[in-house]
């Protein structure tokens, strides 16, 4: 499904500020597969993210989704095959346009001159009562006045409104409160699996880097230092991933955000 | 002064309120939607002027509105090309743009500075002509005028309701949601600003069709003047639907004439027209943050006096 070879990404290059933050990575993803990434600060995690959806151009190497070259392909267009979550909930939506028309830039059909139909509203009405927020009934209200868990819901819910080919989740619910956060997560495990999502997560919680999903791949210096999947995956506990951790690159694992248990 | 003149002085507000709230409009969707301060406008508000003043006396009436307009949608791809494709500053490319339109003027006047229109054929005159005899054969001016205002409203209020206008909503609202929303906003900021720039040409050649002549100074400042009623009219209708804001906008561009009519009556100069727009703008943006200083500032002031302990 993603097959990404090689890539590489230095910021700055040629000046004191030079900074690898991808180092000639290879990497694979199946159909189906929902992969959790951990990794210290500065690792090249999100850098790893912004690369798939295009914020920027690697320096090289090759990018395939679903069998398609995307390497050269800017942001906008990947973006029609890849949904992405930031960690802060603003970033996804437009605080002065409504619910409604929210939904509407994501749902994707239709022409440039379409207008939003009644079919479409009851659409976004069945959706967002999925949610159990209550959202559905507030679809004329500007996006501005939710709260950030809300926000982020809703982010959820446009950025998978057409099941994209890839979902790319940045610590989507680090912003959020630990009930909320709950709730968004449990939210993102039914939406993924009932649409057989391929998924990549970065979490900064270990246990649910090894709760959620069928892969955990762990990132440092810009490059895959541990993937374990399977049945070794199901009887690994956070301690052992530590300890990993320490094994392959000789030190302690140090996130300032990094939760060591739930 | 009687009640005649009263009237008249209303109907020239009104005039000129309604034929300037096109370029008002074109701010609100570049300004208000777009989020894009288009510089560019007091160029582009006379490249109207002058192409449809060119083509008019060329002898060709109807055609002088498509062909400003068509004008202005040039000039606005350019200001937006700059900005999206070239790494130019936004405001920078406006600055830009309107520096290049001065020649441009020129030359599209023929190598001067004023075209007088006394004897030319345009719409104005051939609706002058087609009401002589009819209870409205003095008001062809505000016919056209209001028609074109409405025409212009009702063209904001479908098209940003359609998906590319909340495309273009999106990319002033929230940048950050705009590539990762398949939205391409070199494209938005592109047709938003083709769109508004064809609605200052038309302003501008409806404003010197109706005077009956156009001079390269005709849209020195408009762009405060813009924003300023911009600015009234979001006092009055500034939330709510976006139908309601465009005639808010409108609203706003004639209550500015009107103030400025009756500050002509009180012996203001003519001169003082820009200087008062300016000071409008300058307090319509500034209050609202003026106001959120005041609690840090109360506290100043409690402070030292020595009312607050430390």
């Amino acid at each position: 499904m993603l097959t990404l070879s090689h890539i590489s990404k230095t910021f700055n290059p040629g000046t004191v500020n030079a900074k690898t933050a991808l180092s000639d990575l290879s990497f694979h993803a199946d159909k189906g597969d929902f992969i959790t990434i951990i990794g210290a600060n500065g690792a090249g995690k999100s850098t790893l993210f912004n690369a798939i959806s295009g914020s920027f151009m690697t320096d090289s190497g090759r990018i395939l989704l679903d069998g398609e070259d995307i390497t050269l392909m800017p942001e906008f267009k990947r973006a029609k095959q890849i949904g992405r979550l930031f960690q802060d909930p603003m970033l996804g939506s437009a605080p002065g346009m409504s619910i409604e028309e929210n939904l509407a830039l994501a749902a994707g059909h239709g022409g440039w001159l379409s207008h939003i139909s009644k079919k479409d509203k009851e659409k976004f009405r069945e959706r967002l009562s999925l949610l159990e927020m209550g959202l559905e009934d507030r679809m004329k209200q500007p996006v501005g006045l939710l709260s950030g868990g809300q926000r982020q819901a809703l982010t959820l819910m446009m950025a998978t409104f057409t099941p994209p080919k890839l979902l790319l989740l940045d610590e989507h619910t680090a912003a959020l409160d630990p009930g909320t956060a709950e709730k968004v997560l449990s939210l993102t495990r039914e939406i993924v699996s009932e649409n057989h999502l391929t998924c990549l997560m970065i979490t900064h919680n270990m246990q649910s880097a090894l709760n959620l999903g069928n892969r955990t791949v762990m990132m440092n210096n810009g490059s895959i230092i541990y993937d374990i999947s399977g049945d070794e995956r199901k009887n690994l506990k956070v301690n052992d991933l530590l300890l990993k951790f320490k094994e392959c690159v000789g030190k302690e694992l140090d996130n300032d955000r990094m939760l060591l248990s739930e | 002064m009687d009640l005649n003149s009263i009237l008249s002085l209303g109907e020239n507000a009104l005039q000129l309120g309604l034929i300037s709230s096109l370029t008002v409009l074109a701010l609100f969707l570049s300004y208000s939607m777009l989020n894009v301060c288009d510089l560019s406008t007091d160029g582009c508000f006379t490249l109207g002027a002058t192409v449809g003043a060119a083509v008019a006396i060329a002898g060709h009436p109807l055609l002088s509105i498509p062909a400003a307009m068509a004008a202005g949608i040039l000039s606005g791809f350019i200001t937006a090309f700059l900005q999206t494709k070239m790494g130019i500053n936004s405001l920078l490319a406006g600055i830009i743009v309107n520096t290049g339109l001065y020649s441009v003027n020129i030359a599209v006047m023929g190598n001067s500075s004023l075209l007088n229109m006394n004897r030319t054929k345009t719409v104005f005159t051939m609706l002058k002509d087609a009401l002589a005899n009819t209870p409205f054969s003095q008001n062809y001016v505000l016919i056209i005028a209001l028609l074109a205002t409405v025409l212009v409203v009702i063209f904001l209020s479908l098209f940003l309701r359609t998906k590319l206008g909340l495309a273009i909503r999106a990319t002033g609202n929230n940048p950050d949601m705009v590539p990762s929303s398949s939205i391409n906003p070199v494209f938005t900021t592109i047709v938003g600003l083709c769109v508004s720039n064809s609605f200052t040409a038309l302003s501008g050649c409806l404003l010197a069709q109706s005077q009956k002549s156009v001079n390269i100074d005709i849209g020195t400042g408009m762009v405060t003047i813009a924003l300023a009623s911009l600015l009234i009219g979001g006092i009055f209708l500034g939330k709510g639907k976006i139908p309601l804001r465009a005639i808010g906008v409108v609203l706003g561009s004639i209550i500015f004439r009107v103030i400025y009519t009756i500050a002509l009556r009180f012996d203001m100069p003519a001169y003082m027209l820009k200087l008062v727009s300016s000071i409008i703008v300058i307090i319509a943006i500034s209050a609202p943050y003026l106001k959120s200083k005041i609690p840090e500032f109360k506290r100043k002031i409690a402070l030292k006096r020595g009312k607050e302990a430390v």
